[in-house]
């Protein structure tokens, strides 16, 4: 079943551009990763979704249910980690939980306690004199004290120290067990990678490419790296290869199509050294982008 | 309506609550306690007054007022009760759905299971019932320093609770206009100036209503509407102008809804 279906979402802001035509979707149980640089329209999505702004043309449902009619009722269900958190500055940590709890039909108070304790947050603390880290803790707790079927995480990353960022990737991980669907954002290729099953990669508000991380790893780039005394970068002048670098003895280049091609060309030559490697998610973005 | 938004809402403009109606008891006491000596000397007073030139009677409002009586000492007081009131009134108004967004919490709000409407529906009702507290306070502390200092002379008890139930309305279309003004630009980034602005600016308006002569801007100005020395000497309310108040502050709530229901909220960065 599909938690998320996107369907020729477009949203202008005035004249300036949001997201144009965007469709994809999104299947119960997944962690979809959804990647682009800053501006490209992620958040602008999530907020269409989550019914803060309003879509220009298009639509979009969120468990079956259309975003613009029936927002109250679908975010019963979801939790949201916005890429900057601010909350009530006034209030305790703790009573900002319980606002937050108190509009869910639930008894959050363990499940606010088990998260909390998780991401060693101090309960009464003002949110005042919280640090941006912290104050993002207070967003996952609060994101997740409802146990949500469907969680929006916007670039949730970003202040956490790299312990902190490990609990947190578990916690995802053990949610999306349970069956949690998450909807992935960010700009960090690596994270994506590590937790993502399928991603989306939007570009300049439009959606460039949908496939399994698996698939976009695969059918596209190798990166080879090849080490020979005296080499000469233009023996791999071969159809299909790109991005010829030379440096020292080594040759790196990317190349497309029949391996084999490649293969007999280094043979060919009496080399030290050969590294044929997958191209890291950040490489293979980088090709979308030129 | 959602109880859990309302209870968040009143409890947190509570404090301010409390500073405006102490002030305005303050205010009264004190007012009221200069009350014995002032009406010994009022036949003096009203004398010299006579005096004045006329327009600079009218920008104050003090054409029709005769300060001996405790009427209309009390409406010449409560002039400056309604512009105070007028100002909390309409800070609350400006600051009622724009401090989320000012306060970038509108994220974390809307992303709760609750409708736009729902939202407005219990921040509006949070407001006013924040303004009938203050309202029943100024209403009380206006009865209690009265008696306290009225040394004899009697009052139309009638007239005085009709100016006092007047600041309902009063207060009201400042919320509601103030709600609109902060829906209609782009951004506030802070409440109080324009809270401060639109009450001075009907304040003002009200004075020079007056002084030009045929220009009738005392049309839009609540300060007229809600004239308390109208009601002292006529012991009724001015029907039009309060229908036309009543309508005016109608319109900008209509209006408030359907901007915010169609509302893009700004994000974050």
């Amino acid at each position: 079943m599909s938690v998320i279906e996107v369907n020729k979402l477009t949203k202008y802001y005035g004249k300036s551009r949001g997201i144009v035509d965007v469709s994809f979707g999104v299947e119960e149980g997944e962690i979809f990763g959804f990647i682009g640089p800053n501006g490209a329209g992620k958040s602008t999505t999530i907020r269409l979704l989550l019914s803060l702004i309003h879509p220009t043309s298009g639509s979009a449902k969120v468990f079956g249910k259309d975003v613009t009619t029936h927002g109250p009722e679908i975010r019963r269900d979801i939790g949201y980690l916005p890429s900057e958190v601010y909350y009530y500055e006034g209030m305790k940590v703790k009573d900002l939980l319980k606002y937050s709890a108190s509009f869910y039909q639930c008894d959050c108070a363990q499940r606010i306690k088990d998260l909390s304790d998780l991401m060693e947050l101090e309960m009464n603390r003002r949110i005042t004199d919280l640090s941006y880290g912290n104050k993002k803790k207070v967003g996952i707790v609060q994101g997740l004290l409802h146990s949500p079927k469907l969680l929006f995480l916007d670039e949730p990353t970003a202040g956490l120290d790299p312990l902190m960022q490990r609990k947190f990737f578990d916690l995802i991980r053990e949610e999306n067990k349970r069956g949690v669907t998450v909807f992935f954002s960010s700009h960090i290729l690596g994270e994506v990678q590590r937790l993502c099953s399928r991603v989306g990669i939007i570009r300049e508000g439009k959606i460039a490419e949908i496939s399994d991380i698996r698939t976009l790893q695969q059918n596209n780039y190798k990166k080879v790296h090849v080490e020979a005394p005296g080499l000469d970068p233009a023996a791999f002048n071969l159809p299909g290869v790109t991005n010829i670098q030379a440096e020292d003895s080594t040759v790196h280049f990317f190349f497309k199509g029949d391996i084999n091609v490649v293969m007999q060309k280094i043979s060919s030559i009496q080399v030290s050294d050969v590294i044929i490697e997958e191209p890291t998610l950040e490489e293979i973005f980088m090709h979308y982008y030129e | 309506m959602s109880a859990t938004i309302f209870k968040h809402e009143f409890i947190s403009r509570l404090k301010s609550v409390i500073i405006w109606s102490a002030s305005m008891v303050i205010l009264l006491l004190i007012f009221f306690s200069i009350y014995p000596s002032f009406s010994s000397e009022a036949a003096l007073l009203n004398e010299m007054l006579a005096k004045f030139p006329p327009q600079l009677l009218e920008a104050f409002g003090m054409t029709h007022i005769d300060l001996s009586s405790i009427l209309g000492f009390f409406a010449f007081l409560f002039t400056f009760i309604q512009l105070c009131l007028a100002i909390q009134a309409g800070n609350y108004g400006v600051g009622l759905v724009s401090v989320e967004e000012t306060d970038l919490t509108a994220d974390f709000l809307m992303s709760k299971p609750v409708s736009r409407l729902q939202v407005m529906n219990s921040k509006l009702f949070a407001a006013v019932c924040s303004l009938l507290v203050t309202d029943l306070i100024v209403w009380a502390s206006a009865f209690i320093s009265i008696n306290m200092f009225r040394s004899g002379h009697t009052f139309d008890a009638g007239r005085l609770m009709l100016i006092l139930a007047s600041l309902f309305l009063f207060q009201l279309f400042f919320l509601s206009v103030g709600l609109v003004i902060s829906l209609l630009v782009k951004r506030v980034r802070s409440v109080t100036p324009y809270g401060l602005s639109l009450a001075f600016a009907a304040y003002i308006i009200n004075g020079f209503s007056g002084i030009f002569g045929d220009v009738k801007l005392e049309y839009i100005t609540p300060f007229k509407h809600f004239d308390p020395s109208y009601i002292a000497q006529n012991g009724a309310l001015n029907t039009p102008l309060v229908l036309l108040n009543v309508a005016v502050s109608v319109i900008a709530l209509v209006v408030s809804y359907w901007l915010y229901l169609h509302r893009d909220i700004p994000a974050v960065s």
